[in-house]
């Protein structure tokens, strides 16, 4: 079974940590990322950049494109897609691509990707 | 982690909304710091034991109000006469409490925050001292340290702005749309004017002292980009310091010196600062309002794309500069287009650019070491070493002025 964790914490908080704190955490982080990658069990790990670079595509009979990050509390995380593209326009085209695909209510929060490294975890690792 | 740690960014980053709420019951700068440092003082006691609440902000406007008005009605049963404006105005806080702390209030009290830095009468240094005070909580020491000035008259500096904004008066109810977009762009500008004065050091020691204060600056961008999200020039603002933020690690050279953008090495720069201001220039670019931090965010995006320098679309940079001019007319940045026409149509085009500006910028360093700079590709020898020479002269530094003299070694083979 594939789980993903998703890393909730105030932006403005870990904005505000010093440089010493935040190498030492990240270097804490690196660590259990390594030892994930050796058991075999790492998938893909990103860090977003801060909500105040998001932009979000609200579905509906009438699509809106808002400024800043999802912000409704009555809808829920269901899942996520990583795409290369070369601007925020081609990212929104593919939002506005899915939600052609997927009409009605929600939300496509687009979120540009601060680092990225690439699924660790063997071929043959079933999804489910 | 045993340690208080992890307190201080919670408290560092609620800060300005709870800055911002005391002000507003309170009216004085001075009450609303002491009932911060009250409501920070008891979380330290109280958050190791039961954990951090939820909301932190909520809990120390709460704590932070209590404890202040707790020691304005100690202080007016002592004194023989209350101020009674001051209590009218808590009771009127109290009873609407609840509604305040909801809704967009919030936004306004922070902006109002950093709006009474930015008042008119406040020169440049001591706005950006007191919002830095006031709004990002570094101690005086800090500010000092990073403007290069002694302590004591940091404080002074300090708490003369202080009383000087406190006699100046500053509207208190909720703003209206013009009067919050010219709040938003005084703002704006003192955010700009800090953040230069962290990034313009001529030294790599100097700018290692005055690091702070880009990086506040960049704080404090993100901080109203959260709170007015769909403001363009914010969104061009907080770009235009994070892209030339990036290039921090390469700006100076082992000793020191500093190092020009066009001899940079780009492995230094900061490939997660440049991700998110171009991420910011594209969401500003959508909304086809532009400004001059837009433009000048854009110029500086075309220089980070650039692999080498060899490959900056100069072209582009041009235009954008061009554009620049007719917004904000001013004879530095028609010195800084001169430069990407020289590279776009020749030194000569350029040239005669620069010559109209000879009167305006004649005690400007940049202006004769661009001037020199021309005259030498178009070897015209004797005039650029008269040029570079003007420049030496008005250098404010050692490394200005070592960069000009490899201009004239070289003129000398």
């Amino acid at each position: 079974m594939l789980y993903a964790i998703l890393c909730y914490n105030s932006e403005e908080a870990i904005g505000a940590w010093s440089r010493d704190h935040h190498d030492e955490t990240m270097a804490r982080l690196y660590a259990v990322n390594d030892k994930l990658a050796r058991q075999g069990r790492l998938g893909p790990v990103a860090r977003l950049l801060p909500t105040t670079a998001a932009t979000t595509l609200r579905k509906g009979r009438e699509e809106m494109v808002i400024d800043g990050p999802f912000a409704e509390t009555k809808e829920q995380l269901l899942g996520f897609y990583v795409i290369d593209c070369a601007s925020l326009e081609e990212a929104l085209d593919t939002a506005k691509e899915l939600a052609k695909a997927n009409p009605g209510t929600g939300s496509y929060e687009i979120r540009p990707v601060a680092e990225f490294h690439p699924s660790q975890l063997p071929e043959s690792t079933p999804a489910s | 982690m045993n340690d208080l740690g992890w307190i201080d960014p919670i408290l560092g980053a609620a800060r300005p909304r709870v800055m911002g709420a005391l002000l507003r019951y309170f009216r004085t700068l001075d009450t609303a710091e002491e009932a911060f440092q009250e409501a920070c003082l008891r979380a330290l006691k109280s958050w190791p034991q039961n954990g951090p609440p939820r909301d932190a902000a909520a809990w120390l406007i709460l704590v932070g109000r209590n404890a202040a008005m707790d020691q304005v009605r100690r202080q007016a049963k002592q004194t023989e006469l209350p101020d009674e404006a001051v209590l009218s105005d808590l009771d009127d806080a109290e009873a609407s409490l609840a509604d305040r702390l909801d809704g967009e209030h919030y936004k306004d009290d922070i902006l109002r925050l950093l709006f009474i830095c930015c008042h008119p009468e406040l020169p440049a240094t001591q706005q950006i001292a007191l919002a830095l005070r006031i709004v990002c909580g570094l101690s005086v020491k800090q500010i000092a340290q990073a403007f290069l000035v002694g302590e004591a008259a940091m404080e002074q500096r300090i708490t003369r702005a202080k009383a000087r904004i406190g006699n100046a008066g500053v509207a208190f109810e909720t703003p209206g749309a013009p009067e919050r977009a010219e709040r938003l762009a005084a703002v704006a500008a003192m955010i700009y004017l800090l953040f230069n004065e962290g990034y313009s050091s001529s030294s790599s020691r100097e700018a290692e002292a005055r690091k702070p204060l880009a990086e506040e600056a960049i704080w404090l961008g993100r901080l109203l980009l959260r709170l007015f999200p769909a403001e363009p020039e914010i969104m061009g603002l907080t770009a235009l310091m994070l892209l030339q933020r990036a290039r921090a690690k390469a700006r100076f050279d082992g000793d020191g010196n500093v190092v020009l953008l066009e001899d940079q090495d780009r492995s230094l720069w900061s490939r997660p600062r440049i991700a998110e201001g171009l991420a910011l220039i594209d969401k500003s670019m959508r909304h086809r309002r532009p400004g001059p931090y837009q433009i000048q965010a854009a110029i500086a995006a075309l220089h980070a794309r650039a692999q080498r320098a060899e490959d900056t679309d100069w072209a582009q940079i041009d235009l954008l500069y061009a554009n620049l001019e007719r917004l904000q007319p001013s004879p530095v940045v028609t010195l800084n287009r001169a430069v990407a026409v020289s590279k776009v149509k020749g030194p000569q085009a350029a040239l005669e650019m620069l010559e109209p500006l000879g009167e305006r910028l004649k005690g400007y360093f940049y202006f004769h070491g661009v001037k020199g700079a021309l005259l030498e590709q178009l070897e015209r020898p004797l005039e650029a070493r008269e040029a570079f020479g003007r420049a030496i002269a008005l250098a404010t530094s050692p490394a200005e002025a070592a960069h000009i003299r490899q201009h004239l070694d070289r003129l000398s083979c």
